[in-house]
């Protein structure tokens, strides 16, 4: 039973390689692709199902025992990102064949796609530490074939320098990964975990500690890193920024997750404090980027960097309430950002612009659409009901306990903020003059729109159904708050 | 010996550093095909350089070098290897769209 955990990566990676084969017939790829992205959620969710009544399962590759060989380790908070990565993916599978690629489905980007997923779920669940920079390259490769595709002017100018930034920050990966092997003599995390604790953490663990933090942080787009996020992010077709916006820097954030609750956890006097500043910095920051601009696909693409800043708050917080805040926050947000981005999307499409400006009196036409981008705008600023609530809730009280009263109010200014910035696209592109839209052919948002309510719709019930979650969500929580578990599972002394 | 490649590593981070600060697209593609010759020195060397046999399994011989930084360099290279090529193609195509090799002139701000 332990090779269930290799198939969230198997599988879309074989259907990338088959899709590669039916490049030009657009019809067969676009049914195809419907089809693996449901087999791939159905198989998730029995990994999930299975996960949290019999436990984790370890998987060693190749019948080599850890450290020695690969290890596939599909513990609850894996289990849960890999099942929403699929719902994410079956969502954008469908919203793509609607979403005005044209032409650019037959230069192979259902392969591409299909490639993301495998990295981005090779990601959640590996247990090596180089074997996570190749899984981080796999779905980097892909996303540059993404960001790419169509070749515009503007495109290829902001995917250059995307390009240019990754790869910088995948060599320091590589360098970060060479000095902690010439200290600890492994890249086997649960066996770098072990040797880190029985050393204590020195001076130099820490330091490499931080280069890692630096590294995942430009991947994640932490303050003061995200400088590359918001323009890149909005020049490739929603779809793809949907997918980039839900998926690319919460592997990002992941790693952070994983690296700073198992490996360096010594000295959190260090780097701990160091999270909750840069998460108060990232939020003001990211916040401020979303009420400077009248561009609607980049208000979304900034409001990605507070969200960042919400994890990693948890994460600095290192408790029980921050933790399992954190990785609501984080599944609450992979979910909200698609439905944004994708929204965004159809809302650019009907009104033949993203600026603001010239937008006006869209209820009119689209009533629909207008009352789906409001309540994804409560969902994303986190009123009760919903379920950014509950996340930012357990954050905010994580930090009340620990006394940090500052963050805890830039934390609500925040979300004042951020409900502003979201709300503004309503009060200002779907409210008033009925004239203002008024030559404009009506279009059909035929097929686009079922995909954003189902995963609307998934939200809400996250947020309204918090007490059938939370308890799954605070026994992850409490996993990750003690390495020893991960240790011994991974190793079994 | 490790002294030495270490400080050759940080010479070949130095350089690429101060190439990928520079405005012409050429230079900066020229800085991170040198970073990559410096992460991966780094890792060699990192990997301690003790003398032995190459890690080949041969009778009678205890002494081999480390193989496992050997397996992660080969990983690397090709990675960046395909990551490079990726980059000297886009970075021609945005030269022949933006009639433009100057980083500077590629900003953009149509979007602010």
């Amino acid at each position: 039973m332990s090779n269930l955990a290799v198939l969230p990566i198997i599988i879309p990676l074989i259907s990338a390689v088959i899709l590669i084969f039916f490049n030009q017939k657009v019809k067969v790829s676009r049914a195809l692709s419907k089809l693996f992205s449901l087999i791939s959620l159905g198989t998730s969710s029995y990994i999930t199902w299975y996960v949290f009544t019999n436990g984790t399962i370890i998987l060693e590759t190749g019948d080599w025992l850890a450290p020695y060989g690969i290890i596939l380790v599909m513990d609850g908070l894996a289990a849960i990102l890999v099942l929403t990565t699929n719902i994410i993916a079956v969502a954008c599978a469908f919203y793509a064949p609607n979403a005005g690629l044209e032409k650019r489905e037959t230069f192979y980007f259902y392969p591409f796609f299909f490639f993301l997923i495998t990295g981005v779920s090779g990601a959640f669940i590996t247990g090596d530490l180089f074997n996570l920079f190749v899984f981080f390259e796999v779905l980097l490769m892909a996303s540059y074939g993404l960001i790419v595709l169509g070749g515009g002017k503007v495109q290829l100018r902001e995917s250059l320098k995307y390009l240019l930034i990754n790869l910088f920050s995948s060599m320091l990966f590589v360098t970060a990964v060479a000095f902690l092997y010439a200290v600890v003599g492994t890249v086997n995390m649960a066996q770098i975990a072990q040797r880190v604790q029985e050393v204590e953490q020195q001076g130099i663990l820490t330091t490499i500690g931080i280069l890692l933090f630096f590294v995942f942080a430009t991947k994640a787009a932490l303050f003061p890193l995200y400088y590359w996020l918001p323009k890149s992010y909005i020049v490739p077709n929603p779809v793809i920024s949907a997918l980039f916006g839900a998926l690319l820097t919460k592997v990002g954030i992941y790693s952070i997750l994983r690296v700073f609750t198992l490996i360096f956890v010594h000295k959190t006097d260090m780097t701990h404090e160091m999270f909750i500043w840069i998460a108060g910095l990232s939020m003001i920051f990211g916040v401020i980027g979303a009420l400077s601009t009248s561009n609607i696909k980049l208000i979304i693409a900034y409001n990605i960097i507070p969200a960042i800043g919400f994890i990693i708050l948890g994460i600095g917080l290192l408790n029980q309430d921050g933790i399992s805040g954190s990785i609501y926050y984080l599944i609450n947000d992979m979910i909200i950002k698609s439905v944004l981005f994708l929204l965004v999307g159809v809302i650019a499409y009907v009104a033949g612009t993203s600026d603001l400006r010239k937008m006006g009196g869209l209820i009119h036409y689209y009533p629909f659409l207008g009352w789906l981008l409001f309540v994804s705008a409560l969902v994303l600023a986190g009123l009760p009901p919903f379920s950014g609530f509950i996340g930012k809730l357990l954050l905010l009280k994580g930090a009340f306990e620990q006394g940090e009263i500052a963050i805890v109010i830039i934390g609500l200014i925040t979300s004042l903020l951020i409900l502003y910035s979201v709300v503004k696209i309503f009060i200002n592109g779907f409210w008033g003059d009925k004239e203002t839209m008024a030559e404009l052919p009506k279009k059909s948002t035929k097929g686009l729109l079922a995909p954003v309510v189902s995963l609307l719709a998934l939200s809400v019930i996250l947020g309204v159904g918090a007490e059938f979650f939370y308890p799954h969500i605070e026994s992850i929580a409490t996993y990750l708050l003690d390495p020893e578990i991960y240790i011994d599972s991974v190793l079994k002394e | 010996m490790e002294i030495i490649t270490s400080i050759l590593a940080g010479v070949l981070f130095a350089t690429a550093i101060y190439n990928i600060l520079q405005k012409q697209l050429l230079r900066i593609v020229i800085g991170t095909a040198l970073l990559s010759h410096g992460a991966h020195i780094l890792i060699l060397t990192m990997g301690r350089l003790k003398t032995g046999l190459p890690p080949i399994l041969t009778e009678g011989i205890s002494d081999y070098t480390d193989p496992l930084p050997q397996a992660l360099i080969l990983t690397s290279i090709v990675i960046s290897f395909g990551v490079t090529s990726l980059l000297l193609v886009l970075a021609y195509r945005t030269t022949k769209e933006n009639n433009t090799d100057n980083m500077e002139q590629l900003r953009g701000n149509e979007n602010e």
